[in-house]
């Protein structure tokens, strides 16, 4: 509880500062004064939600971001395992993809615009290419730093290919994966906001950027701040979902300054300890 | 082993029920293809017997067995099985290995499930056999947990249950006990031998103890210098009250000569 009042503090500490810089209009070297003050950012902030444009930006930016991640993430997942576990798919594939990959997702805005027939579509791809070769290139070391033996136990359980990737390959790869998105969608941000400022109508970058050009500067920090909102709350989703569903990797307890981390059983202590010892989740992934 | 001798007929091809496969290698040479560890391989395993493997690191053990789990093809010579040429993998044959081959984001339970869920037994018999099992090898109170909470004995107990449950007519064992201490070891080669008992599986052991090779083995097979030098007939397998028997002292001198040069 302590921890969330520092934060909160911490976050409020901030605020005050900028408050007190634009407020007094300080000029050192650093120039405040063409600052908005955080009142004046309250405000517009207050003004925005009330209106309509805002959710519709907010709705728009969301939509493009979760339908790019999303196809990132499927099609990063399965092109990396493809490209992992089969030598012609790495011939193939390998060389193209390391050609584009080193090409900034927004620098891609041409060929958006000569390949889709909408914005719209544009924006998506641009945002789709960001987060795609972060999921690919987790995926595809996840998967060969993999233990061999656990496909062998399922080879010699009578397992195919699709059980060994079903029960082995890609629950394995889960963290490396969840890696690869929470980089992903990082990056995926960047570029939907990137992409909106030059080509979007609606959507959060558009409407910062129109903000600048007609230098309502509360409007362009409002602007700024819903980004960061958003970026921190879909990063902190991609988090928790990835801490969900690898809550079977051994973690050290993240209060073990508070309490002592329980040992771990002996090998002869027939029964699990009532407190250290939680049971697993009965549910499973695969 | 009633509890899953009467669930997969498929798994049972020929007519005599149950009981172990005899495997045979004729003039084999096995490794990979770059690196061949093993040549002029000539051997044969009984249905039904407990071979143990010995020989010194690096000889070739590992090889030997992945080969006769189908995971290798030798690359000359023949491998069969009941004289029928071996091709892949098979739940017939299950391998146990030395460590941390439970996959961990599975219960100890799940694990167990894993070789009959792939042989689509329903899941409600599913669970019920795998506990079965888990408490066959005295972990029932832990079946939930997963693998790192548990200790390497208990996860080879786990293994082992693992690798029964599926059936196999023989069980290929490489180095299962090597990274346990002695007592937990010999606890788990009094379980080994109690819960074969009955199965009839064949049971092929790789081990580089001595002593673990001479209790558990009917024949002890001896590796070095890139083959198979000598394959003995062990006097009063099984029995911890042998070693002092003049028969099996002087096998163990010579197995130890053995692995010396």
């Amino acid at each position: 509880m302590s921890r969330y009042a520092l934060r909160v503090t911490a976050l409020a500490a901030a605020l005050g500062l900028w408050q007190l810089l634009t407020s007094l209009d300080v000029d050192l070297w650093l120039r405040f004064s063409q600052f908005p003050t955080v009142t004046d950012v309250a405000r517009t902030f207050a003004d925005r939600l009330a209106g309509p444009d805002y959710w519709t930006d907010l709705t728009d930016s969301l939509t493009r971001i979760v339908t790019g991640f999303v196809l990132a993430a499927v099609l990063g997942v399965a092109v990396g395992v493809l490209v992992a576990r089969s030598p012609l798919a790495e011939d193939l594939l390998g060389p193209l993809l390391e050609v584009v990959r080193p090409i900034p997702a927004i620098a891609l805005v041409p060929v958006a615009i000569l390949l889709f027939p909408s914005n719209e579509q544009g924006i998506v791809f641009i945002t789709f290419t960001a987060a795609f070769f972060p999921v690919l290139v987790s995926t595809r070391h996840a998967v060969r730093a993999l233990t061999p033996v656990w496909e062998e136990a399922v080879l010699t359980m009578g397992g195919g290919r699709w059980r060994v990737l079903g029960s082995v390959v890609l629950p394995g790869a889960l963290p490396g994966i969840f890696g690869g998105l929470s980089v992903g969608i990082g990056v995926s941000w960047i570029c939907v906001i990137s992409a909106e400022m030059i080509s979007g109508q609606y959507g959060v970058g558009y409407r910062t950027w129109q903000d600048y050009t007609v230098v309502d500067y509360p409007g362009v920090f409002v602007g700024m701040v819903t980004i960061g909102v958003l970026g921190w709350l879909t990063s902190t989703a991609v988090e928790l979902l990835g801490r969900r569903l690898t809550h079977w990797l051994p973690r050290t307890s993240p209060v073990s300054a508070a309490r002592p981390t329980p040992a771990r059983p002996l090998a002869a202590s027939p029964v699990p300890r009532p407190s250290g010892n939680k049971e697993a989740r009965d549910e499973h992934l695969v | 082993m009633s509890t899953s001798s009467d669930t997969e007929p498929a798994l049972r091809p020929t007519p005599h029920l149950a009981g172990g496969i005899g495997l045979t290698l004729r003039a084999a040479t096995l490794g990979r293809p770059t690196a061949p560890v093993l040549s002029d391989v000539d051997l044969d395993i009984a249905p039904g017997e407990i071979l143990t493997v010995v020989g010194p690191s690096g000889c070739g053990k590992s090889t030997l067995l992945r080969t006769l789990a189908g995971l290798l093809s030798p690359l000359a010579g023949q491998i069969a099985r009941d004289g029928q040429p071996l091709a892949g993998p098979s739940a017939e044959r299950a391998l146990v290995f030395q460590e941390d081959a439970l996959l961990p984001w599975r219960t100890l339970r799940a694990n167990v499930e894993l070789p009959l869920a792939v042989r689509r037994v329903p899941r409600s018999q599913r669970r019920l056999q795998a506990e079965q099992w888990l408490a066959r090898v005295g972990l029932a109170d832990l079946a939930r947990q997963l693998p790192h909470r548990v200790s390497g004995g208990q996860r080879q107990r786990a293994q082992l249950a693992r690798a029964l449950a599926g059936a196999p007519r023989a069980v290929l064992m490489d180095e299962p006990f090597g990274a346990l201490d002695a007592q937990t070891r010999s606890g788990m080669q009094d379980l080994l031998v109690e819960v074969l008992h009955g199965t009839g599986a064949t049971v092929v052991f790789v081990t580089h103890d001595v002593d673990e090779a001479l209790f558990l083995g009917d024949r002890v097979a001896l590796l070095g210098n890139g083959r198979l030098t000598a394959v003995r007939d062990v006097p009063r397998p099984r029995d911890r009250t042998a070693h002092d028997d003049p028969a099996r002292v002087a096998l163990r001198r010579e197995v130890l000569s053995s692995l010396g040069t």
